[in-house]
């Protein structure tokens, strides 16, 4: 017998001290999660993810947690049964560092199903969570370098003088290209952040 | 046109001005609404495999006893429909009995204790049940207004079935005299919100001459959505 709930359980900031749990680099805990995501049997192009993550006054912020959530270079989403194979788990977590910098090294995603029967441009999920935060802010990495951002369908939500804030730029740079993805929290080139 | 959940009202606003680290990092334009899509309602897929035994155990990670009243901290991951959360990841961490972290970038002085990180991992049982041994953290001073101190808690992360159950949030304890001074607890727009961040102190979950026992359940967004697989050609 389930009884319905109240309602769903708020959220709290991360506060600025969770670094020796989550993101425990430094600390006696040990890390579960990491910034480098691409294993040896990752399907896809290597691919380097940089950017800074910047206030409403321009400064960086350096107390922010940085996750991402995507499929693999076919476009597939780990699952359990396949992590259990140890296959691409799609998932990375990163704490910027005092320059407000982050990075993660991982696989070029491939495009997936959106709504409608409609095909969604390669694109990477992200979550910020931070000091300040009083809950997790959500975007989305597209891809400079893919055409299909001209016809995905969430791009399409977005207002057209806004769309650029979703658009990594791609820079040759050693064995993996860089795509460097800038999140602005506030103020001129505000990010866009997603509700779904 | 995408109309947001209506349960999503439970969570503060991002801009909360007497919380004064919300106002330059708060997003000043509206959030864009969005269907949930595959990568949504998929999600990162963590388990038992991630987690040992007894990482739920946070007095004993260190050759003595922390000091402090000894707690158990137990409840049930559940859906918005009630039903149990199975074999989800949850993170916690706290500071000690004296309200301080391990964080290098704390500075409140209060001492560190040597038998105590303040770092916790459990795994939800088929029930979403979990359990969590620790010692009741203190209040601490922060910057956010003269004489602000946040009332004891302890902050957990956890993931669930998707993207979207993803929560990071704080557990409180019942009847802290600091409920009333604090703009973080206080950004939830609803009293009765507010109140299921409260844990609730339990006789039946304390143990005899050992600690002293609290239930908080968590509620997460979403149902348990089984993400369609795309049919691949390998
Ligand atoms: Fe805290």
């Amino acid at each position: 017998m389930t009884e319905r709930p109240d309602g769903i359980t708020p959220s709290q900031t991360v506060g600025p001290f969770f670094a020796y749990a989550l993101t425990p680099e430094g600390y006696a805990t040990p890390a579960i999660f990491s910034n480098d995501l691409a294993t040896e049997d990752s399907v896809g192009e290597r691919i380097r993810i940089e950017g800074y993550v910047i206030d409403g006054d321009g400064e960086p912020i350096v107390d922010a947690m940085v996750e991402l959530w995507q499929p693999d270079g076919r476009g597939r989403f780990a699952t359990a049964s396949e992590r259990a194979n140890g296959a691409f788990s799609g998932f990375g977590r990163t704490q910027v560092d005092s320059n407000g910098f982050f990075a993660f090294a991982t696989v070029k995603p491939g495009a997936v199903a959106g709504p409608d029967g409609a095909r969604q441009a390669p694109h990477i999920a992200v979550t910020i969570f931070a000091r300040g935060l009083l809950r997790q802010l959500v975007t989305r990495i597209y891809f400079a370098d893919e055409a299909a951002n001209a016809v995905d369908p969430i791009l399409s939500l977005v207002p057209a003088e806004r769309r650029a804030t979703l658009i990594a730029e791609r820079r040759e740079r050693g064995a993996a290209p860089v795509y460097t993805f800038n999140i602005r929290l506030q103020g001129e080139g505000e990010t866009v952040f997603f509700e779904a | 046109m995408t109309i947001a959940p209506a349960s999503l009202a439970a969570h503060p606003p991002h801009l909360f001005p007497d919380y004064a680290s919300t106002r330059k990092r708060a997003p000043a334009k509206p959030l864009v609404l969005i269907p949930a899509t595959l990568t949504e309602l998929s999600g990162p897929v963590y388990g038992h495999e991630t987690v040992s035994g007894d990482e739920g155990d946070l007095t004993r990670q260190h050759a003595g006893e922390p000091l402090g009243e000894r707690i158990i901290v137990t409840g049930r991951v559940l859906d918005e429909e009630g039903r149990p959360v199975p074999n989800t990841l949850l993170e916690i961490w706290q500071a000690n009995a004296a309200g301080r972290y391990v964080h290098l970038r704390d500075q409140h002085p209060a001492p560190l204790d040597p038998n105590f990180t303040g770092a916790g991992r459990a795994v939800t049982d088929q029930d979403g049940r979990y359990r969590f041994t620790t010692v009741k953290p203190g209040a601490y001073p922060w910057r956010n207004h003269p004489n602000a101190w946040r009332p004891a808690h302890i902050h957990f992360s956890l993931f669930g079935p998707s993207f979207l159950s993803r929560l990071v949030t704080q557990m409180y304890f019942p009847g802290d005299p600091l409920f009333a001074f604090d703009p973080i607890f206080n950004a939830i727009p609803d009293a009765r919100a507010r109140e299921r961040l409260v844990a609730r102190f339990d006789l039946a979950t304390t143990e005899p001459e050992w600690a002293l026992g609290y239930q908080f359940d968590i509620v997460l967004r979403g149902r348990d959505a089984t993400p369609i697989e795309e049919p691949h050609d390998d």
